[in-house]
C-alpha cells in the first residue's frame, strides 16, 4: 500500500501495516452515522482499500441503498474501477434494492428472503478459488434498509447478521456494515443497534461536533477498536478521534475552491496525495467533495 | 474478589442444595462482561483439570462465539483441549442456531460436528436444549455421582429465541439438577427489560456487574473534554459482586478491572471510601431501594415502643392485675379494660402508648377452643 495515500482512518484501522494478512480479517466493523454527518464515505474508503492492487481481497457488496452505477461513479473518482474489478471477480455486487421479504403473517417464510440472501453469500464464498476464499470482505449498505426489506422484523435482521457473523469465524472473512444511529434514538431500548454494537469489533462513528456547526470542521470520526484475539496475537483496546472537513471541487471547470488557505489545487489528480496544512486528505466522492482529515 | 467467585463455583453446592449460579452482567457503557466470562471459564477449567473442583466436567453452551474460539482461548491460557478434551464439551448454538444450513439444498456446505463440540440447530426449543446439555454433561462424567459445570456465554442471545419464562425455567432446572455442580452465564443488561434482569438476579447466588469507570462520560457526544474519560472507560471498569450466603446474608464487594493485552485484570479499589465489605446492602448502589420495608427505628419510634404496655403483662405496681379477656360488653367494662391496658410508668397520667382492644361481638359465647392461651400459666 502506498504510504502517501494513507490517512488517519487507515492508521486507526491498522491498514498502514502489511496488506496481507488483511488486518480486518475475521473482524466485524460497524459504521454508525446520522443525518447531519453521513458515514457513507467511510464505506467507500474501505472499498478502495480492500481493492488496492497490493491486496488479494474479494468484496461481496450487498446493496440495499444504491445501485451499482452509484458506487461505480464514486469509486472511479477514487481511482478504483469497479467494472473492471467486477469482471475480475474481485467485486461481487448483490443488488438488493427490490428485495421484499414475505409478510410476517406468513409465519416462518417471513425470514425466507434473508435466508436466501445468506445462502447466496455462502455459496459465493464457497465458489471462490482456494486462494481467494480467505480474503473475503462482506459489506452491507445499509442495515436500516435491510430492516425495511424484512418488514420491520428486526429479529430476522439480527438472525441474518448472526449468520453473517458466523461466516467471519468460519471463513475468516470481514464483515462491514453501515447503520444510522439516529433512527433508533427515540426508542427506549434500541435493541437492533445495541446488538450490532455488541457484535462489532470496530465501531466507527461519524457525528457532528459537540459544539455544533463550524465552518472549519464539519464532523468528527470516532474509531473504537476493541482488542480482539486473532492469530497475530491480542491487540489492546484503542480509541481514535478525528475531525474532518469538506471541500467543494468543481470538476468540469477544473477549478478547486479551497476554504483553507495554502491548499494546492490539483487537476484530476485523484490518485495523488495532496497536503493541506501539512495533513493528509482523501476524496469523499459521495458529494464530490474532498474530505480532509484533521488530527482531532 | 473475582477469585472468590471462581472458588465458589469450584466448590459447588452441597447435597440437596441448588448449584451456585453466577450472573455476569454488563452494558454498552462497559462491555467487558465477555472478558470476565472468559476469565471465569479459564479459572474453572484449571480447577477441573487440577482435580480441585467438585465438578469433573464442563459444558459450554456457545451462543456468541464459535467452538474454535474457545479452543483458541483456552490454548492461549495454557490449556490445550484439542489434544485432551474428555472433560469439556461445547454445545454449538452459534454456527447454525436456526437450522438455516439444513434448509440449503447443497448438503456439501453443511459441517460435521467434532468430538469436542456438537451442534444445536434449533435454539428455540429449550426443552431439547436442556436435554442436550444434560446428556453432554453426563457423557463427560460417566454414570457415577460426579457432577459437571455449565457455562452459557449469552443468555441475551438465548432469550432472543425464547420467552423470558422459558429461559428462566431452563436455568432454574439446570441449577436444581442433581449432577450440576455450578452454572454461570453472561447477560447484556441494556438489551432487556429490567424484569428479565431481575429474574436472573433472583435465580443467582452471585451477581457480578461490570460498570463504567466514568459514568459521566457515557452517552455524551465525543469532545476533547470527555475523550480522555471515554478512553479510560474503554480500558477500565468497576466490578461489583453481590454474594448471597446460605444463611441469607448478602455481601457486596467491589474491585476495579483493567483490560490489557494479556487479558483482564482485577485490582482492589484503592480509596478507603470505595472499599465495600458489608453484610447489608449499601445505600450508595441503590440496592436499598429494592427493599420493601424499613429495618431501622427512629428515636421517636423507639420511645413510643417503650411506652406500649403489652397485654397479659405484670404491671408490678401493687394494684390488682386486670386482664381483659375480651368477653365482656363494651359499656360495662370499658373502664376496667382501660385500666388493664394501662401504663407501666408510676405516673399514670403521662405516656401516650396504649393498646385498647374491643371485641367485635359481645354475643359470642366463650368456647373452650376459642382461646388457645387458656392453659398458659402466666
Amino acid at each position: 500500500m502506498e504510504n502517501q495515500n494513507l490517512n488517519l482512518l487507515d492508521r486507526a484501522l491498522g491498514l498502514d501495516g502489511p496488506s496481507e494478512p488483511w488486518p480486518l480479517s475475521g473482524r466485524v466493523v460497524l459504521i454508525e452515522d446520522c443525518v447531519e454527518t453521513s458515514g457513507s464515505f467511510v464505506l467507500h474508503q474501505l472499498v478502495k482499500r480492500s481493492l488496492s492492487p497490493t491486496s488479494s481481497n474479494v468484496i461481496i457488496f450487498v446493496a440495499f441503498a444504491n445501485p451499482f452505477s452509484h458506487y461505480d461513479r464514486i469509486l472511479r473518482k477514487l481511482g478504483c474501477n469497479l467494472v473492471t474489478q467486477r469482471d475480475n471477480k474481485r467485486f461481487i455486487f448483490f443488488d438488493m434494492l427490490m428485495l421484499r421479504c414475505p409478510d410476517v403473517d406468513e409465519g416462518k417464510s417471513s425470514e425466507g428472503g434473508l435466508v436466501l440472501l445468506y445462502e447466496k453469500i455462502l455459496k459465493t464464498i464457497c465458489g471462490l478459488p482456494g486462494d481467494k476464499k480467505d480474503y473475503v470482505t462482506i459489506m452491507i449498505d445499509d442495515i436500516s434498509l435491510v430492516e425495511v426489506a424484512a418488514n420491520g422484523g428486526s429479529d430476522y435482521v439480527l438472525d441474518f447478521l448472526h449468520y453473517c457473523h458466523a461466516l467471519t469465524s468460519e471463513f475468516d472473512c470481514s464483515l462491514i456494515t453501515l447503520n444510522h444511529e439516529d433512527i433508533y434514538s427515540s426508542m427506549e431500548r434500541p435493541t437492533l443497534i445495541l446488538q450490532m454494537e455488541y457484535l462489532a469489533d470496530i465501531l466507527i462513528k461519524a457525528e457532528p461536533l459537540s459544539t455544533g456547526l463550524a465552518t472549519d470542521v464539519h464532523g468528527q470520526l470516532t474509531v473504537l477498536n476493541k482488542g480482539t484475539s486473532h492469530r497475530l496475537g491480542r491487540s489492546g483496546n484503542k480509541i481514535h478521534n478525528f475531525h474532518y472537513k469538506l471541500y467543494v471541487v468543481l470538476w468540469r471547470k477544473k477549478l478547486v475552491i479551497s476554504i483553507d488557505k495554502g491548499y494546492s489545487s490539483e487537476k484530476r489528480s485523484f490518485r495523488r496525495t495532496y497536503h493541506v496544512n501539512g495533513r493528509l486528505g482523501f476524496w469523499n466522492l459521495n458529494t464530490l467533495c474532498v474530505t480532509h482529515l484533521l488530527n482531532g | 474478589m473475582a477469585d472468590t467467585i471462581c472458588r465458589t463455583l469450584r466448590d459447588g453446592g452441597l447435597e440437596g442444595e441448588h448449584a451456585p449460579a453466577l450472573t455476569i452482567k454488563d452494558s454498552k457503557a462497559s462491555p467487558f462482561g465477555f472478558d470476565v466470562f472468559n476469565y471465569v471459564l479459564t479459572q474453572l477449567s484449571n480447577y477441573i483439570l487440577a482435580g480441585k473442583s467438585q465438578s469433573r466436567g464442563l459444558v459450554v453452551v456457545a451462543y456468541s462465539r464459535s467452538p474454535s474460539f474457545y479452543v483458541d482461548l483456552l490454548k492461549r491460557r495454557g490449556i490445550d483441549i484439542a489434544s485432551s478434551h474428555d472433560w469439556i464439551h461445547i454445545l454449538d448454538c452459534y454456527t447454525d442456531p436456526l437450522g438455516w444450513k439444513n434448509w440449503l439444498i447443497d448438503k456439501d456446505i453443511s459441517q460435521e460436528a467434532s468430538s469436542l463440540s456438537s451442534f444445536c440447530q434449533d435454539v428455540r426449543n429449550l426443552d431439547k436444549l436442556y436435554s442436550l446439555i444434560i446428556e453432554q454433561g453426563k457423557g463427560l462424567i460417566g454414570q457415577g455421582k460426579d457432577r459437571f459445570s455449565i457455562a452459557i456465554d449469552s443468555v441475551s442471545e438465548m432469550v432472543r429465541h425464547a420467552s423470558i419464562s422459558s429461559v428462566a425455567g431452563i436455568l432454574s432446572n439446570l441449577r436444581s439438577h442433581d449432577q450440576v455442580s455450578s452454572i454461570f452465564w453472561l447477560l447484556h443488561s441494556d438489551l432487556h427489560e429490567i424484569k428479565f434482569t431481575s429474574v436472573l438476579e433472583y435465580l443467582s447466588s452471585m451477581v457480578a456487574s461490570v460498570e463504567p469507570f466514568n459514568q459521566a462520560a457515557f452517552g455524551q457526544r465525543v469532545d476533547l473534554e470527555n475523550l480522555s474519560m471515554l478512553e479510560q472507560n474503554f480500558r477500565k471498569g468497576k466490578f461489583h459482586v453481590r454474594f448471597k450466603r446460605r444463611n441469607g446474608r448478602v455481601r457486596v464487594m467491589c474491585e476495579e478491572i483493567l483490560v490489557e493485552l494479556a487479558g483482564i485484570k482485577f485490582t482492589p479499589v484503592l480509596s478507603e471510601d470505595e472499599i465495600i465489605n458489608q453484610r447489608l446492602l449499601p445505600k450508595r448502589y441503590g440496592f436499598v431501594q429494592q427493599v420493601q420495608f424499613n429495618l431501622q427505628l427512629s428515636e421517636e419510634e423507639r420511645n413510643e415502643r417503650a411506652k406500649v404496655v403489652l397485654p397479659f403483662e405484670h404491671q408490678g405496681n401493687g394494684k390488682p392485675i386486670q386482664i381483659y379477656d375480651g368477653r365482656r360488653s363494651l359499656g360495662e367494662n370499658k373502664e376496667e379494660a382501660l385500666v388493664s391496658t394501662g401504663k407501666l410508668q408510676p405516673d399514670e397520667d403521662s405516656g401516650k402508648g396504649q393498646i385498647i382492644y374491643f371485641r367485635d361481638s359481645d354475643d359470642e359465647m366463650p368456647d373452650s377452643d376459642e382461646d388457645p392461651d387458656d392453659d398458659l400459666d402466666i
